[in-house]
């Protein structure tokens, strides 16, 4: 990872914070509904890994905490906040809402809101790259709570069996809603739990941007060479409660401090500024751009959009004028 | 045309299918070695081999799941799930993935997936293994359900739904592998919309589906013969979307409606076949229609209990007979 990267990857990841701080704020306006699950604290995690694949190649899929990871495959960050909008102009047509983004001409396959639903899905995608022969792999985030699903389970026994093309990236930020990791996982360390399907694993400082992205240029190489699945955890934080309707009162003031002093994007801007390739006033301009750019750019586009017409509220439940369904004959 | 049995149609439909496109697959439970439960993919695993015709482990959800994952990018996978009650444990990943990920994402993914499972009550098999959840299948928006009643049917809905781009769920019956039934001997897609009328009648409608449409040939035979009454027999094959006009039309034609279920009344085909008769030409009706369906239970063993929990001619016979005061 060369300086312009890291300089890059600092400005993506304060563009992801800044982006879901505005949502936030949307949220609290009432100008977002339903469930808003924000991804601050555990940016260099989607960042980290997808920087060391293909983004816009590789197929992505995640869980409902997903704006994020979309936009690092190459949604249209004015799409995305269109669609917690509820716009036509959404990347999902304002179909999907927050926990349902797609960018599929990015490979970006959606974030789905069962838990652990995503994992035979990722399998699925892998399963179909290598009957195509392709060089691309799947990669699927999920939480460490995902993890209790019997999807996990199922889904990495026929991954390892079969040697499908998949990675599947733990973001273990310790607690599921709001029961915390010890209280309903007998194992804490999720990468111990693959190796009864024979899967190589490792677990990685998930705050780190550089160390996250060497454990995942290691995973996806092994992925990509064809030797099968592979599971990464990186120890990360939620600093905002599970969801907008969580009061986040059950961890303690310590412990969300221990975590913000790990901060992802203050511990990679101190290392640039230390190095002498940024310095504080490039920081504070570049945040100020990006503010400016959310405001005027992407809030504006959300803001101005059309709702979807009533009259196509029964469009894309199913396929339009399939022959199929007629015998083939129409 | 040819008479083959109803696995021998499936079976056809998966090697034609599978001969002529390279990305359908084949997966499930004993699939492929082994050569089916019902040999509905018999000799498949040694013509198209271990990457296309897919032993799973018992993972119903699971592997659910890797199917509709792998249609996301074009792959037509035929999925078997040995017993309607194991279709359980994927509803998950078939109502929650496959059917709402078209909507979800606005049209831009979508789940073009066959699942066909066997559903029904076969000899003694006992409350897990008995199964009719045809009606729930059917209540979910953006899921296709077909279900045939002779092997032209299977062959036919089984060639369409591979090519159609929507989940479609095939719900085929333990007892009916081995009916033998005519089959066109060139290709036939069958329609995964609409009905059709099996039997030509006047006076009473008979609705059934899947194996309930032979309950009802009988009782119309029995009905003609020894009671003066000519049946129309209705198949609906589709059971989502339900053919409205189709019935609407039948029902304008005999002024009376009995509608022949094998599962338990509540929540069922025959309660909405008689809503959309109700909202489609309700003032036709000389008679109000009348469900026969299974007991409320759990399959039982014995088999003395399980006659009596499962609907037949004689039951629809009576029905008929009940309506017309006969």
């Amino acid at each position: 990872m060369n300086v312009a990267d890291k300089k890059r990857l600092l400005r993506e990841m304060l563009f992801a914070r800044r982006f879901e701080e505005r949502c936030y704020e949307a949220y609290v306006e009432r100008k977002i509904g339903g469930f808003l699950h924000l991804y601050p604290g555990q940016e260099a995690c989607c960042h980290g890994v997808l920087e060391a694949a293909r983004p816009g190649q590789d197929y992505v899929i995640t869980g409902y905490r997903d704006h994020v990871h979309a936009i690092k495959c190459g949604a249209d960050p004015k799409e995305v906040m269109a669609e917690l909008y509820a716009k036509e102009t959404g990347s999902s047509k304002g179909r999907g809402g927050s926990m349902h983004i797609f960018a599929a001409d990015h490979h970006f396959m959606g974030g789905y809101a069962l838990v652990g639903g995503p994992f035979p899905l990722a399998a699925g995608m892998a399963k179909a790259i290598k009957m195509k022969g392709g060089e691309e792999i799947a990669i699927c985030f999920l939480g460490d709570a995902a993890n209790n699903q019997g999807t996990f389970h199922e889904s990495l026994n026929m991954a390892k069996l079969w040697d499908l093309p998949v990675l599947y990236v733990c973001e273990n930020n310790l607690y599921g809603i709001g029961t915390r990791i010890d209280r309903s996982t007998a194992v804490i360390d999720q990468y111990k739990r693959v190796s009864g399907y024979n899967i190589p694993s490792a677990q990685e400082d998930g705050q780190d941007i550089e160390k996250v992205f060497k454990a995942a240029k290691k995973a996806v190489d092994h992925v990509r060479s064809g030797k099968g699945p592979y599971f990464l955890e990186l120890m990360t934080y939620r600093y905002r409660g599970h969801s907008m309707s969580d009061s986040n009162a059950y961890r303690s003031k310590k412990e969300e401090r221990m975590w913000s002093e790990r901060d992802p994007i203050i511990l990679l801007r101190d290392r640039l500024i230390k190095a002498g390739e940024i310095t504080k006033d490039d920081y504070k301009a570049m945040d100020t751009e990006i503010l400016d750019t959310i405001e005027n750019d992407v809030i504006a586009f959300a803001e101005s959009s059309p709702e979807p017409r009533v009259e196509e509220l029964e469009k894309y439940v199913l396929a339009e004028n399939d022959p199929w369904v007629y015998g083939g004959g129409r | 045309m040819a008479e083959i049995m109803y696995w021998e149609a499936i079976r056809r439909a998966h090697d034609e299918e599978m001969e002529r496109d390279p990305l359908v697959i084949c997966m499930g439970e004993d699939i492929g070695v082994a050569g089916g439960t019902y040999k509905a993919t018999k000799g498949l695993y040694e013509k198209y081999g271990a990457e296309r015709v897919i032993d799973t482990p018992i993972s119903e959800n699971g592997y659910t799941g890797v199917g509709i994952g792998a249609s996301f990018l074009g792959v037509r996978p035929i999925i078997e799930i040995m017993s309607v009650n194991f279709a359980w444990l994927a509803m998950d990943q078939l109502f929650n993935s496959a059917a709402k990920v078209r909507y979800m994402s606005g049209g831009q993914v979508t789940a073009p997936l066959v699942v066909r499972s066997a559903g029904g009550t076969a000899h003694q098999l006992g409350a897990q293994h008995s199964a009719r959840m045809e009606k729930v299948f059917m209540g979910i928006a953006g899921l296709r359900v077909v279900t045939p009643s002779n092997p032209r049917q299977a062959y036919g809905l089984l060639k369409s739904a591979v090519r159609c781009n929507d989940p479609v769920y095939i719900n085929e019956h333990e007892l009916m592998y081995n009916m033998k039934g005519e089959v066109p001997d060139g290709e036939y897609f069958h329609p995964l919309e609409g009905s059709e009328v099996t039997r030509e009648g006047s006076d009473v409608t008979l609705f059934g589906y899947n194996i309930s449409v032979h309950w009802c040939l009988q009782a119309a035979e029995t009905l003609a013969k020894e009671h003066g009454i000519n049946a129309e027999v209705v198949d609906l094959y589709a059971l989502a979307p339900l053919d409205r006009a189709g019935i609407a039309a039948t029902v304008r034609k005999t002024h009376r409606a009995v509608i022949v279920e094998e599962a338990e009344p509540a929540v069922g085909v025959g309660a909405e076949v008689m809503a959309i008769i109700n909202e489609a030409c309700f003032f036709e009706l000389d008679a109000a229609p009348v469900r026969v369906s299974a007991a409320n239970v759990p399959v039982p063993y014995n088999h003395k209990l399980e006659k009596a929990a499962i609907p037949n001619a004689a039951d629809v016979v009576a029905a008929v007979r009940r309506m017309f005061g006969k």
